[in-house]
């Protein structure tokens, strides 16, 4: 089976949810055309990340009740969306989430778990942690989401995996850092935070011999840039595309979801997983920390 | 010791691109900046022109009767190479007036007279042209505070303060900067033969390597001596840096509301762009 993937690496108006939806119908539908079936798009691509004041005012409810919602839970009848958005929850909490939207209905939402509040980051300020991860079940198999900083934790990805996920969606408003010396060796023309992002999460799609796509921001809020490079690694830990630093781009890659049964013969790492003695171990070294 | 080297290609991609949106998003297509000849504001120049078309750049010389030939001759060498637009207005009959009022007063003072003046004049023309006013100030004089409050770090939007003077040499040689401006002294140009290096008593490269290590590294000081600074070099600049906070943040706001700018009104400048 085939999984034609959209990648989408946009810039967004801080603040201006319905002009990033009029970017999100004309994406969804230039990816329709291109014969995809699903289309990712980055962290808060509906909202601007560094939203500070901004967060009560843009915070939506994923279901057909909402007019944003509702035009985007229209067109995931022709395409299987990944979008990310504010959350206000039933309780007034505001939480970083992505929902995973497919023929008319939200087949999942994910909270943002870890929320950074170090260095240039300020996000537990403004927003509550998610206190969960589930995998969930579409067209194509089981599909484990998560946004930015959740997959810096290598728990997460691994209880997705546990959990059925044999293609990680990653989602990231990821701020560039890091110019890259001339004389150390590295690639130019990345920063070393698209490097991080990278190198992380090849390594997952070897260990997880899974399917691990990334799509990111691009452009600027004040004076930080977003570096998009849009990515997708099969279960061989092999890229099969890279999108470009720092410009917008629907960035296009076929996945051959087969690759899952080709890889997991040759490397049967999941058949082997000992998930039992990880809970063991951990439930003792919480009961050690407990004591 | 430390590497400062950067990839220029790609940090002419992203600052250029800053450049471009920064000004772009706030209803404006143009820039406005003082051209002093030396390497900042060259640099900061030819990023404007790549980023927005030379016609969209106005260059302005300000010099003061005092001020080096050389300086002069080389601003003009970036506007001739850019092709940018370009205006002279001496500030001697605007300054002067003030200065001779005070018979005593010393070097500092008048340079920091010069370099608001300059300031006014850049914010009218900013007014005039339509076009922000772009900072040319580097990491190392904005960490050091080597510069004049409301004077020569006012601006719009500032490209280039994010890279030591080192880089900035770096960068300015890579986007084709004359080599007359990347061989001579960096100068604040305030009074005659005056040099930077004299004035703040270490060289840029000392001071941008033993910087890159407390700031960007996060060494703690013990850490820079065993990596080779004197004591007393590791401490001065220390200094320097903590008593300059101030010209680094905006003046704070008493608060006495529920609400107060800077406290808990929290938008960044792009809100709704």
């Amino acid at each position: 089976m085939k999984l034609n993937l959209a990648l989408a690496q946009i810039n967004t108006v801080l603040g201006d949810v319905n002009r990033n939806l009029e970017k999100h119908l004309t994406l969804i539908k230039e990816a329709r055309n291109k014969g995809a079936d699903l289309i990712i798009f980055p962290e808060l691509s509906l909202t601007g990340y560094i939203l500070q004041d901004l967060v009560p005012t843009v915070a939506l409810h994923p279901d057909d009740s909402d007019p944003v919602f509702n035009q985007l839970l229209e067109a995931s009848r022709a395409i299987d969306i990944m979008v990310g958005f504010v959350e206000e929850d039933s309780r007034n909490r505001f939480y970083i989430a992505c929902a995973y939207l497919s023929d008319g209905k939200v087949l999942h939402v994910h909270h943002k778990v870890y929320l950074p509040t170090y260095g240039l980051f300020d996000e537990g300020r403004f927003f509550a942690a998610g206190d969960g991860v589930n995998a969930f079940d579409t067209r194509f198999g089981r599909v484990g989401m998560l946004i930015c900083e959740d997959f810096w934790h290598a728990s997460l990805p691994y209880v997705l995996w546990l959990d059925g996920a044999d293609l990680f969606l990653f989602a990231s408003a990821s701020p560039g850092r890091g110019l890259p010396h001339t004389n150390n060796g590295c690639e130019p023309g990345k920063l070393d935070s698209a490097r991080w992002v990278d190198e992380i999460n090849r390594a997952y799609a070897g260990l997880f011999t899974s399917f691990v796509v990334h799509t990111n921001r691009v452009g600027y809020e004040d004076g930080l840039n977003f570096w998009g490079g849009a990515s997708a690694y099969n279960p061989d830990g092999e890229p099969t595309i890279q999108g470009p630093q720092h410009q917008e781009a629907l960035v296009m890659t076929e996945l051959d979801l087969n690759q899952l049964h080709r890889t997991r013969v040759r490397l049967p790492l999941l058949r082997d997983e000992k998930s039992s003695l990880v809970l063991k171990e951990i439930t003792r070294i919480n009961q050690k920390h407990n004591a | 010791m430390p590497d400062l080297s950067i990839d220029t290609e790609l940090a002419r991609t992203i600052l250029t691109g800053f450049i471009k949106t920064e000004i772009t998003r706030s209803g404006f297509s143009r820039t406005v900046l003082g051209l002093s000849g030396g390497i900042d504001s060259a640099l900061a120049c030819y990023l404007a022109a790549e980023a927005l078309g030379p016609e969209n750049v106005l260059a302005i010389r300000m010099p003061y009767k005092t001020s080096s030939k050389d300086s002069l001759e080389h601003a003009q060498l970036i506007i001739d190479d850019l092709g940018v637009q370009s205006l002279t207005t001496p500030i001697t009959d605007m300054v002067d007036p003030l200065i001779e009022r005070f018979p005593d007063m010393e070097n500092r003072r008048k340079g920091n007279i010069m370099a608001r003046q300059r300031m006014i004049i850049l914010f009218d023309q900013s007014e005039a042209f339509k076009g922000l006013v772009l900072g040319t100030g580097n990491k190392t004089e904005i960490l050091l505070g080597y510069s004049t409050l409301y004077g020569d770090s006012a601006c719009a939007i500032n490209p280039i303060g994010d890279l030591y003077k080192t880089q900035v040499r770096e960068l300015s040689r890579a986007v084709g900067v004359p080599q007359a401006l990347l061989d001579k002294a960096p100068s604040a140009d305030l009074w005659i033969g005056q040099t930077d290096e004299q004035e703040l008593g270490f060289t840029y490269e000392e001071a941008d390597r033993l910087l890159y290590l407390l700031i960007d590294q996060r060494y703690k000081p013990e850490e820079c001596v065993e990596a080779g600074f004197a004591a007393n070099f590791v401490k001065a600049v220390i200094q320097r840096v903590r008593k300059n906070q101030f010209k680094r943040v905006l003046p704070p706001i008493a608060k006495l509301s529920n609400r107060t700018m800077g406290y808990d009104f929290l938008y960044l400048r792009d809100w709704g762009t």
